[in-house]
């Protein structure tokens, strides 16, 4: 059964480009070049390869996470000082999968277990900045090295900014009753021994749960990426979005905070935006404030910080994601 | 009498893992109570690090994740034997 899906995925990736091709200049007769083939064929081509990348993908990374448990991880990182803690719990923040709703139990699970907040943090921050949606599209979009290097900058921004988090000495800032919670009895610990069977059904579960909920947002964000790739001329966004203009990493960091639930649609549409002048530190500045500052998240994290540390929290991460920006339009 | 709880702050996981649940006790025509358990400091008792819970007369049988009706249908079963 798994082996016809992924002979049918192979076979379906390959075809689509002759295909979007063929559907622009042959079935629509749209002369190669113009404005509207342009657009058409970038569409045709860029909504099957990025939903069977995303399909395809996501059932790989949801298979990787049902080994991974967040009850384990805590054991493992509670035996870790500052500095490797930082670095394992970020890494981990990487691929758990999360939830927003999730971040208050997680966070009191680590306090609880006497885990420093500074590890807390870098666990709590990088576990939203690495949306594996995100991931994906940015390989779809922007290849493999682009991914990569926001997952590196994800996981570093986590580390750093939960070494500063935890120096700076806030846990009179966390909520009272946070400490006073005693969990029930040891032996409420859940422990599951999953077949392959099971890991593999559950995969294809959460796939189709993920992929649900964002198809409708890729394909409208293509479709305005398509748009911009066919009809707005080269270089038009130099000015406002290229390496020279100093002020538009911080203010794609800003405007990157209300657009949280649409992540999905906006990475194809800074993707054409790159094509046209915008620089990439800028691009992925934005992107990861769409991702990782959310004003949801901010709101659940109010049931157990007190408004000077989410302040600080939420400060230091869009501090971090600023020099990230800056940093890849020095380098690149 | 059958009790279960679900433990979440009441995101759109938590109230499909709701709804899932009361298909299942009524498809499987059990007499249950479903309690919706949103407090912080009730959810952190059952140690669990990750919501949406599903507690099944006071076992904790899923967290993180949404199950299907046929893992729900499994668990209330296994309730009910033991019960």
């Amino acid at each position: 059964m798994l082996t016809i899906f992924v002979i049918a995925w192979l076979v379906a990736y390959n075809i689509i480009q002759p295909l979007a091709n063929w559907i622009a200049y042959d079935l629509l007769s749209l002369p190669q070049g113009s404005h509207l083939g342009e657009s058409l064929a970038f569409f045709f081509y860029d909504v099957p390869k990025i939903l069977l990348l995303l399909s395809g993908m996501i059932f790989l990374i949801s298979l990787l996470q049902t080994f991974i448990d967040t009850q384990k991880v805590r054991v493992m990182v509670e035996k870790r000082g500052e500095g490797i803690g930082n670095v394992m719990a970020s890494l981990f923040g990487a691929i758990t999968p999360f939830c927003s709703c999730s971040s208050v139990p997680l966070f009191i699970g680590f306090v609880q277990a006497g885990i420093p907040l500074g590890i807390t943090f870098s666990f709590l921050i990088t576990s939203p900045l690495m949306n594996e949606v995100a991931f994906v599209l940015l390989i779809g979009l922007f290849g493999w090295k682009v991914a990569l290097l926001y997952l590196l900058s994800g996981i570093t921004i986590g580390i750093i900014s939960g070494l500063i988090l935890g120096r700076m000495k806030l846990e009179r800032f966390v909520e009272g009753f946070v400490y006073e919670i005693k969990p029930q009895s040891s032996g409420q610990v859940l422990e599951e021994k999953l077949t392959w069977k099971e890991r593999v059904n559950r995969a294809a579960e959460s796939t189709r749960e993920i992929v649900g909920k964002v198809w409708l947002f890729v394909i409208v964000g293509i479709g305005i990426g398509a748009f911009i790739h066919g009809f707005v001329p080269q270089d038009a966004l130099t000015g406002i979005m290229g390496k020279g203009a100093w002020w538009s990493v911080p203010v794609s960091v800003i405007l990157g905070i209300p657009l949280y639930s649409n992540a999905a649609g906006i990475i194809p549409i800074v993707s054409a935006m790159l094509s046209k002048g915008a620089s990439l530190g800028t691009a992925l500045a934005f992107m990861m404030s769409v991702v990782g500052l959310s004003l949801p998240e901010a709101v659940i994290l109010k049931r157990v910080l007190k408004t000077p540390l989410l302040v600080i929290f939420f400060a230091v991460i869009a501090v971090s994601i600023i020099l990230t920006g800056y940093m890849f339009n020095w380098v690149l | 009498m059958l009790i279960i709880k679900i433990l979440g702050s009441g995101c759109a996981n938590c109230k499909r893992v709701e709804q899932i649940a009361h298909k299942v006790v009524s498809e499987m025509g059990v007499e249950a109570e479903i309690i919706k358990v949103t407090e912080y400091p009730d959810i952190m008792a059952y140690n669990i690090m990750s919501t949406p819970g599903l507690v099944v007369n006071e076992k904790v049988v899923s967290t993180g994740r949404i199950p299907t009706p046929a893992e729900v249908t499994t668990w209330v079963a296994n309730a009910l034997e033991t019960a």
